[in-house]
């Protein structure tokens, strides 16, 4: 198990990581999920053993190893853009650190094809690394990290340099590498989608410091606070008298509700109305924007067949498993213009992008 | 550098340092604070008198105007003969570029006396270009320093504008502006950096200029330089010189700083893959002024070999064949052949020596960290070995002279005494070649390896060494090329029964007689085309930035 105890890194003025604690049992993933420069790629760098911290610990399996250095501490480190060394064949890399530990030839070889077969690339041994492409870069770097079967995997935004496609492609054989592996693996990453397709667990890092940990579940229904669900993918977080026709319609009180783009879809028998100020057809919905009675702008969608013009009035439907619930947290509780201001400034994004 | 338990890897880090720094103080810093004494300290007392009254003297401030004027003249036309012809062989695509780059660096690494015997040929009265009267003139001196420092603005710029974006310039032409104004809004602010470190490493050599300016320029025309060697072989006024070796430090260390300035960091690079193209009409002015520089470069060398050949009106190789003979001058101590022994035997251990704290000296200082502590050492580290760089040969030969004759260092009798001076020459060129090269390297690849279980030595090997080895080799032929061609100090510490060859050539030149003339025209040829041979080798490894600052 992997533990970070009051962790804090600093350089210079700058406090990179400040008093982190996680916790990571033994075979399992977990997401550090944060936006870029929030910390985490220092604090994976941290636990790596390549930056030294002005406080705090960290534990593997109880053994303090703050002081060991990083090709003493059993784990391995895989960057965004794989780092592969180019004077080696791809076989010679991934077979590095089995080299390293003088495991003799034949077994090496044997779990080099192994490991080339678990990515996807089988008799890729002989090929030079700079003749590959970015996503199979990215697999070798993977099966290079997996050879010696670390204590501890490190990823570092494993997929991020990834087009949407392979990215979404890889996550998912990522996921299904590391079961197969058991390893114990900790992902740094700013995309929601990547740590939900990935981890198990989840820590959510903003300005050095942890704001919220759980299970995907967890952190998925509960998010900590507004920024945290906007963080997730939520479109829109109502707080205050304007949530109240929205508690109404869910049957549950909080202290705000985020909603996602689609939690609410037009139905001639909704309980909510409002009026259509914007419409714009997208891939297999129709996407509008809805001036909510009570509320304010929200977005929502309706059916494709649905054909709708800004200025009429439409009846919504919610759709609770589409929302989550926040209960608590410093920018969790706010007025009613806190609500707006969230919702337009989503609505004024979403302006700018269509504006060439 | 990962924490914790790197206490070893820290005290193998100082152990290595330690070398380098060591071998530094003994053969650089203590003949330089040595001859500082001297003019500081005549008589174990402070004494500013005998230095004011140096400085006051009219021949010393007649001195110190030449090396000004002649270093800034010298500079402002190498700039403007090295940037178009920078643009010409890098960024222009035409058959025979690869053979003309080399051309063009041959001048740097050719021995400074060759290079002063070469345009005394074609400047003589009897010469090709004799009826312009530029013989021991002052104009012939600047040509010379010119010829020999084009290479430098071509070697440092051209690497630099090849790798340049050319989208941004595409992007100006693109908004209406024509090539001139690209050139004048883009392209030039762009290298400006680049073009002004150029320059003042220019400056530093043209000032500080030595072999060229002493077989030109005779008693007539001296810089701070040669009359620093003047003052001590000819008139034995050590005061004198120690004052001017002062002088001259303080100007260069100046100096240094604002090259440190302006070097351009290497970042700005970008690394898109340019595609020369194919000349122009519009490139016209660049080729002219490639041709003039070719010129320049071709006509005292090709002038050198003629005249190598000629004995009384007619062909011969009479000159080559006296080489071999000791009793053929006066001058000779010892055959030529012999002196270019002496000076290959020399180059390969003063090889040997820049290359292993060269590369010491590279590895440390490519070494990342973030604390603020360790990286202000590091950057001082690198510094230090840049000093050779500026401070001239002259002060460090005399500065040993003067300091290495008595116990515990007295070193006049060891063979290791001129290969470790021209070393120490070498030095900065070796680490300026290797260092760019491994600055380039991902930092995240050592840390790659390292995570995968590499301690900080087999880092090296996996990462560092596979890129480095090529630069090293480039370097090699580089300290070889200038090990053989350094005069400046070799002139104070080569024993008089085993001269290295550019002296050999010096002694041959102050004689006079047409005899001791060919002679050393034919022995100027032989160290010529070792060094070009050299030097063309190291241009096969198609490296970029050697001799480049």
């Amino acid at each position: 198990m992997l533990e970070t105890s009051h962790l804090t890194v600093t350089f210079g003025d700058t406090v990179a990581v400040d008093d982190v604690s996680l916790e990571l049992p033994t075979g399992e993933v977990l997401a550090v999920l944060g936006a870029s420069g929030c910390g985490k790629s220092t604090l994976l760098r941290t636990v790596a053993g390549l930056e030294r911290p002005d406080a705090g610990a960290v534990l593997f399996d109880g053994v303090d190893v703050t002081g060991v250095p990083a090709h003493r501490r059993g784990f391995a480190l895989m960057f965004q853009d794989g780092q592969l060394f180019p004077n080696l064949s791809v076989g010679d890399n991934v077979g590095y650190a089995l080299r390293l530990r003088r495991t003799p030839r034949g077994q090496r070889e044997r779990r080099v094809a192994e490991l080339l077969a678990l990515v996807g690339l089988p008799g890729f041994a002989a090929r030079e690394p700079t003749t590959l492409s970015g996503g199979e870069q990215q697999r070798v770097a993977l099966a290079r990290a997996l050879a010696v079967r670390p204590r501890l995997l490190l990823l570092d935004e494993p997929l991020s340099a990834l087009d949407r496609d392979l990215r979404e492609r890889l996550a998912v054989e990522l996921h299904d590498i590391l079961r197969v592996e058991g390893t114990t693996a900790m992902l740094v990453t700013h995309d929601h989608d990547e740590a939900f397709a990935v981890a198990d667990r989840m820590a959510v890092m903003r300005a050095g410091r942890i704001v919220q940990t759980g299970t995907l579940e967890e952190v998925w229904r509960h998010p900590a606070d507004a920024e945290t669900a906007q963080f997730l993918g939520y479109a829109a977080v109502v707080t205050g008298p304007a949530a109240e026709p929205l508690f109404t319609v869910a049957g549950r009180r909080a202290s705000a509700i985020a909603l996602r783009r689609s939690a609410l879809h037009v139905a001639g028998s909704g309980p909510l109305s409002g009026v259509v100020r914007s419409a714009r057809l997208s891939s297999g919905e129709n996407r509008l924007v809805v001036d909510v009675d009570g509320v304010g702008s929200l977005d929502a969608v309706a059916g494709m067949d649905v054909g709708l013009r800004a200025g009429e009035r439409v009846r919504l439907e919610l759709d609770t498993s589409r929302v989550a619930f926040l209960d608590s947290g410093p920018s969790g509780t706010g007025s009613a213009g806190d609500s707006t201001h969230a919702a337009r400034r989503h609505i004024r994004g979403r302006r700018a992008r269509r504006t060439p | 550098m990962s924490p914790g338990g790197q206490k070893r890897y820290v005290a193998l880090a100082a152990a290595a340092a330690a070398v380098p720094l060591a071998v530094l103080a003994v053969f650089f810093v203590v003949p330089v604070v040595g001859m500082l004494r001297l003019g500081f300290f005549p008589d174990g007392e402070l004494d500013l008198g005998g230095v004011v009254e140096t400085l006051a003297r009219p021949r010393v401030g007649r001195v110190v105007w030449f090396t000004v004027w002649s270093a800034s003249l010298a500079t402002a036309v190498t700039v403007m003969l090295g940037v178009p012809v920078a643009y010409a062989l890098h960024r222009l695509s035409f058959p025979g570029r690869r053979i003309l780059r080399g051309l063009v660096a041959v001048p740097f690494v050719l021995p400074t006396v060759v290079v002063g015997v070469a345009f005394r040929t074609l400047l003589a009265d009897a010469g090709p270009l004799g009826f312009l009267g530029l013989d021991g003139s002052a104009a012939g001196i600047v040509a010379a320093l010119v010829f020999f420092n084009v290479s430098v603005v071509v070697r440092t710029v051209g690497p630099w504008w090849e790798a340049m974006d050319p989208r941004r310039e595409e992007a100006a032409a693109a908004l209406g502006a024509t090539p001139l104004q690209v050139l004048r809004t883009v392209t030039l602010p762009a290298l400006r950096p680049v073009v002004l470190s150029a320059a003042s490493v220019v400056f530093l050599f043209c000032a500080t200029a030595f072999g060229v300016v002493l077989t030109m320029g005779g008693l007539r025309y001296a810089t701070v330089e040669t009359e620093i060697y003047l003052l001590t072989t000819q008139f034995l006024d050590l005061r004198a010189a120690a004052a001017l070796s002062v002088l001259q430090i303080v100007v260069v260390v100046v100096l240094l700083v604002v090259t440190g300035r302006t070097r351009p960091s290497p970042v700005e690079r970008v690394t898109v893959d340019t595609v020369a193209r194919r000349p122009r009409g519009t490139d016209l002015p660049a080729l002219i002024v490639l041709g003039l520089a070719l010129l320049l470069v071709v006509a005292p060398l090709g002038t050198l070999v003629v005249r190598s050949l000629r004995v009384d009106g007619g062909w011969s190789t009479e000159y080559y064949r006296a080489l071999g003979d000791a009793d053929a001058s006066p001058a000779l101590a010892v055959p030529v052949g012999t002196a270019l022994e002496n000076s290959l035997r020399i180059a390969v251990d003063a090889t040997l020596v820049a290359l292993t704290l060269g590369l010491v000296v590279a590895v440390l200082v490519t070494r990342r960290t973030r604390r603020p502590g360790p990286r202000r050492l590091l950057s001082l580290f690198d510094g230090i070995f840049m000093l050779p760089l500026g401070v001239s040969a002259v002060t460090v030969g005399f500065g040993l002279l003067v300091t290495l004759d008595r116990p515990p260092l007295d070193l006049r009798g060891s063979p290791w005494l001129v290969p470790v001076a021209q070393a120490m020459v070498a030095l900065p060129l070796v680490v300026r070649t290797i260092v760019p090269v491994l600055r380039s390297i991902d930092e995240r690849r050592r840390e790659a390896a390292a995570t995968l279980g590499a301690g900080p030595l087999r880092v090296l090997a996996t990462v560092d060494l596979p890129v480095a080895w090529r630069p090293a080799l480039a370097a090699t032929g580089f300290a070889f090329a200038v090990s053989l061609g350094e005069f400046g100090a070799t002139s104070f510490l080569a024993r008089p029964d085993a001269p290295t060859l550019p002296v050999l050539v010096y002694q041959l030149v102050s004689r006079p007689g047409a005899d001791n003339f060919g002679m050393a025209l034919a022995a100027s040829v032989v160290l010529g085309l070792v060094t070009a041979v050299v030097m063309l080798a190291v241009e096969r490894l198609h490296l970029r930035g050697v001799g480049a600052f």
